[in-house]
């Protein structure tokens, strides 16, 4: 069995759920994160207390679960039929990384010293301004690297949406190997490979945002 | 006399159960130049800090040109101020930090206009023709592009007073803006401050280790000690004759 020829245009097949999946729940993550970050720091107790329930919800029960829960109870849930895989499976790692995200959002927005919240204070700013010129674009070079990391680990996250029906790239190779039990370790190797490949330009925007954080926020 | 801009009145703050300023009574006038000495830990900077807004007092007022700075009135009644009250009333004041506080993400230039054109909704165009003049006016006109980190200490206080004074207050506080600078930076930062108390009419209040500068440029100086005014007067009345004895203590640890 030839790896280039035989095995690669068969996980190909994939390349699409994966990447769409990738992206789709890499941005609903992102915004979770956004949202979830910012009531954490917010004055209204009952939005603290709700998002922290929703963050340790999700921080403390395993992806997978999470995915088989609402694939199951969703259409319970709302007395609909199941929407579309693609859609639970993006739900679920959205709201998985997004709950992991958000507290690297809230880490980062309280790591700028104070100083420059008073100095925006004595340049009369709103709290509104202080976070919008001030304290956000500062944090969000900070958030930058740990963004990339779990966009990276999402990445190998959106293999078990192979286990609610999707076909991305792992499904095939796992029906390549049912068929070809004795060629299985290739075929895996194949497999990490195409991770890999994936994951190459995450790793460099991570390091770049590495750099960026480094020098961007000194005094 | 002319009325004060800010009066304190029988002002008192405590952090947890610590009093730390125990009734200030003060008036500063317009362009009067205040000089605040004292040891550590005797309240300087958390005076001037309430003025800023950035602490509130415990109990009594802050009067600014005639408004209650941390109370309002609502329905007829005296309610703590919210953000719209203190916001319409800061707008006079400006402050310069002891650790400069500068925008690590904005060019020197942009941390002049940021406040200006979005705070004030200034003319961009003016309030950038404005910056580079007290840009240049600190000695830094060949450094507008540049971002803080690129700068010394004694030029980033530069920045931080340009940056202040942009705003046009008519009260600019200063806290120890020298002590986090190296020794041979200090004169560079003194000198602009000297400037502008020669030249601008702005009320100045600047909490200083430097006795010499204070007496200087300030009209007035205030002795805190342990969380009282402990005396106060002309410069010369309080750093050269003044019969205290906590004072004269305080003063012969600068005298070599
Ligand atoms: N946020 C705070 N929480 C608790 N205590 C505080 C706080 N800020 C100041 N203090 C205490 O209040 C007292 C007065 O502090 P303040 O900073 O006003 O003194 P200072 O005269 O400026 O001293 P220094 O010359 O060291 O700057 C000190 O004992 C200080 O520890
Ligand atoms: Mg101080």
């Amino acid at each position: 069995m030839n790896p280039i020829t035989d095995i690669a245009p068969q996980l190909f097949r994939g390349f699409g759920t994966t990447v769409t999946i990738l992206i789709a729940s890499a941005i609903f993550s992102y915004i979770m994160a956004f949202i979830a970050g910012l009531c954490r720091l917010s004055k209204n107790t009952f939005l603290r207390k709700f998002t922290g329930l929703y963050i340790e919800i999700f921080r403390g029960t395993s992806l997978i679960v999470q995915l088989f829960w609402l694939y199951y109870a969703i259409p319970i849930l709302f007395d609909i039929d199941l929407p579309s895989n693609w859609i639970i499976g993006v739900i679920a790692i959205g709201l998985n990384y997004g709950a992991y995200l958000s507290e690297v959002v809230r880490g980062s927005i309280l790591s700028i010293a104070p100083g420059q919240s008073e100095a925006a204070t004595a340049l009369n700013m709103s709290s509104f301004q202080r976070m919008r010129f001030v304290i956000f674009p500062q944090a969000i070079r900070m958030m930058m690297p740990e963004f990339g990391n779990y966009t990276i680990q999402m990445l190998k996250g959106t293999a078990l949406v192979s286990l609610i029906g999707l076909r991305d790239v792992f499904y095939y190779g796992d029906i390549m190997r049912s068929t070809n039990l004795a060629h299985a370790p290739l075929i895996y190797v194949v497999v990490l490979i195409f991770y890999f490949i994936l994951a190459l330009p995450l790793i460099f925007l991570t390091r770049k945002a590495e750099s960026i954080a480094k020098k961007g926020v000194a005094n | 006399m002319a009325e004060p801009i800010v009066r304190y009145q029988d002002v008192h703050k405590s952090f947890g159960d610590v009093e730390v300023l125990k009734g200030i009574d003060l008036d500063i006038f317009p362009a009067e130049k205040v000089a605040i000495i004292g040891p550590s830990g005797s309240g300087k900077t958390t005076i001037i800090r309430m003025l800023m807004t950035l602490e509130e007092p415990t109990s009594g007022d802050i009067i600014v040109d005639g408004t209650n700075l941390w109370k309002m009135e609502k329905n007829g009644r005296m309610t703590e101020a919210n953000e719209k009250h203190l916001r319409s009333v800061r707008g006079d004041i400006g402050m310069v930090f002891q650790h400069f506080n500068l925008f690590p993400h904005m060019t020197i230039l942009e941390n002049c206009m940021t406040a200006p054109i979005r705070v004030k909704g200034e003319d961009k165009q003016e309030v950038e023709q404005r910056s580079i003049e007290m840009l240049e006016r600190v000695g830094l006109g060949d450094k507008i592009h540049n971002y803080p980190s690129q700068l010394s200490g004694g030029q980033k206080q530069r920045v931080a007073m340009a940056r202040a004074l942009v705003m046009r207050p008519k009260i600019m506080l200063f806290d120890e803006v020298t002590s986090a600078l190296d020794p041979e930076l200090v004169g560079e930062v003194l000198e602009v401050i000297r400037d502008i108390a020669k030249n601008d009419d702005m009320a100045m209040v600047l909490v200083t280790h430097e006795m010499d500068f204070a007496l200087d440029i300030a009209d007035k100086v205030l002795f805190l000690d342990e969380g009282v005014i402990a005396e106060q007067g002309s410069a010369s009345d309080v750093i050269e004759h003044s019969q205290n004895e906590r004072l004269q203590e305080f003063l012969s640890r600068f005298r070599g």
